[in-house]
């Protein structure tokens, strides 16, 4: 091999695309798992069964106390063995793209679900209590109450908290890279490893996140303008 | 779970090394941040039209890029681009500019002066205009103003959430392991390296990370408490960014 061209952008562009598309892919799954936890565990934490108050509070204060990337690497490898274990049993062992893909959405959902935890007891707190008992007085069932009368109310106080979370979650999923698992950072790496453009590729990824995080902002504004319907403006 | 290895006098340096490096990165980022974020409050305040708008600027991309890409772009982008300028090499900052720690200190002072930049400006713009008018009024002059009234009722305002912001910049620490520099995660690595433990050095730190957050939360609330004019509240002990 004679004088190699120096490899650009452009012949990275296929592949940062996929990996930015991964990306997404893992955040969007996390964050559905992780409102879900979120809503388990605020409803655990307003139970008024002790154990599964201290369970909650254990959940979400120990993974809020301990650094990410070191949670990201501990669960990655205590949740692929689980997982290795699990598919190896159901006799589909070696499936080694759909593990890591797997464990890199259960672990930033679980981290996630702590500090969604926290974010939904604050919102569904600050429902006006008249409102949960005239729900009561009308004579909804529990599931009634929760789905027209606590989801709505609590929506617009826990709206602002879950943006927030969803632009660390977008930020959190580069840490997936110290793992090794394939998105948008570690794809990035590789290119300016290989390219020796370092420069360039870290600036590239610094706008592709940052494109990522400023529509999602957008977006997250007409969603709160949204839900915050027929709530007196404040003057 | 095997521990054995904590005897290891070897060991034991490797985690004190980390543990001294993680406080010390910690402290020198908080102060320069801090600094940083002031400076950055005025400028989007009061600065001229281009200064408020580049204080702008720097904000937002801070805060829209995820500090490990913001890490790995001075460590290895930048600090690749400053090899090539010529005579670099023989200039005093040469070491300096070759050290993980450096790049991991200015990575962490331009997260925190533009995380708690925003909460300073919110703060700020909150003091009402009568007390900063009061003060001119009795003949202090604009730069007295702003630290012996503005920059105080400012940060009474805000303090809870800057000090909330210090307990995630200590949790932001480890991310330095990815540049080579020995922080309590690099020696966990280093150690799960050569005993091929996979849980138990990490499950040691996870702990000593508990232990630092809460003693830092608690040492945080006394200045809280003894900063003038704070009124004690009720809040959660670990804030969310």
């Amino acid at each position: 091999m004679t004088a190699m061209t120096p490899e650009g952008l452009g012949d990275w562009a296929g592949p940062i695309l996929a990996g930015a598309m991964t990306t997404l892919q893992i955040a969007v799954l996390a964050y559905a798992i992780g409102l879900l936890l979120g809503l388990l565990g605020a409803g655990a934490k307003l139970s008024p069964w002790a154990p599964l108050r201290a369970l909650a509070t254990a959940y979400s204060t120990l993974i809020r106390a301990v650094p990410e990337l070191l949670l990201i690497i501990l669960l990655y490898y205590a949740g692929a063995q689980a997982l290795d274990a699990l598919l190896a049993r159901l006799g589909i062992g070696g499936a080694v793209q759909i593990t890591g893909f797997a464990t890199a959405v259960g672990v930033l959902a679980f981290v996630q679900g702590a500090y969604m935890t926290e974010v939904f007891r604050g919102a569904i707190l600050a429902i006006p209590h008249g409102q949960l008992e005239a729900a009561d007085a009308y004579g909804f069932s529990r599931w009634t109450r929760f789905h027209r009368i606590v989801l709505p109310g609590m929506l617009p106080n826990a709206l602002p908290g879950m943006s927030n979370l969803w632009l660390i979650l977008i930020k959190d999923t580069a840490l997936i890279s110290v793992i090794g698992f394939y998105e948008l950072f570690f794809t990035i790496q590789q290119a300016a490893a290989s390219s020796r453009a370092y420069f360039l590729f870290y600036a590239a990824a610094g706008v592709i996140y940052l494109l990522m995080t400023l529509t999602s902002t957008a977006l997250f504004a007409r969603l709160e303008r949204h839900v915050r319907r027929g709530q007196p403006t404040e003057a | 779970m095997d521990f054995s290895w904590l005897s290891d006098p070897f060991y034991q340096a490797y985690l004190w090394e980390g543990f001294v490096n993680t406080l010390w990165l910690l402290l020198v980022s908080a102060v320069g941040g801090l600094l940083l974020a002031v400076a950055v409050a005025l400028a989007r305040l009061r600065g001229p039209r281009p200064l408020a708008w580049l204080a702008w600027a720097f904000t937002t991309v801070i805060r829209g890029t995820p500090l490990l890409v913001q890490l790995f772009f001075f460590y290895y982008g930048v600090g690749r681009l400053l090899e090539g300028v010529p005579g670099i090499r023989d200039s005093v900052f040469w070491p300096l500019l070759r050290d993980p720690f450096f790049f991991g200190a200015l990575t962490f002072i331009l997260s925190v002066g533009a995380y708690a930049g925003e909460v300073i400006r919110g703060a700020m713009q909150s003091v009402p205009r009568g007390e900063l008018e009061a003060g001119r009024a009795f003949g202090l002059s604009g730069f007295q103003v702003l630290y012996r009234l503005w920059l105080p009722r400012a940060i009474q305002l805000c303090l809870p959430t800057l000090t909330g912001e210090m307990i995630l910049l200590l949790k932001s620490v480890p991310l330095v392991s990815t540049i080579a520099l020995m922080d309590l995660l690099q020696a966990a690595n280093i150690i799960r390296d050569e005993t091929f433990l996979v849980y138990e050095p990490l499950l040691l730190i996870a702990g000593i990370y508990l232990a630092t957050t809460i003693v830092l939360t608690l040492l945080l609330r006394l200045v809280e408490l003894n900063f003038p004019g704070m009124r004690p509240t009720r809040r959660r002990w670990l804030p969310l960014r």
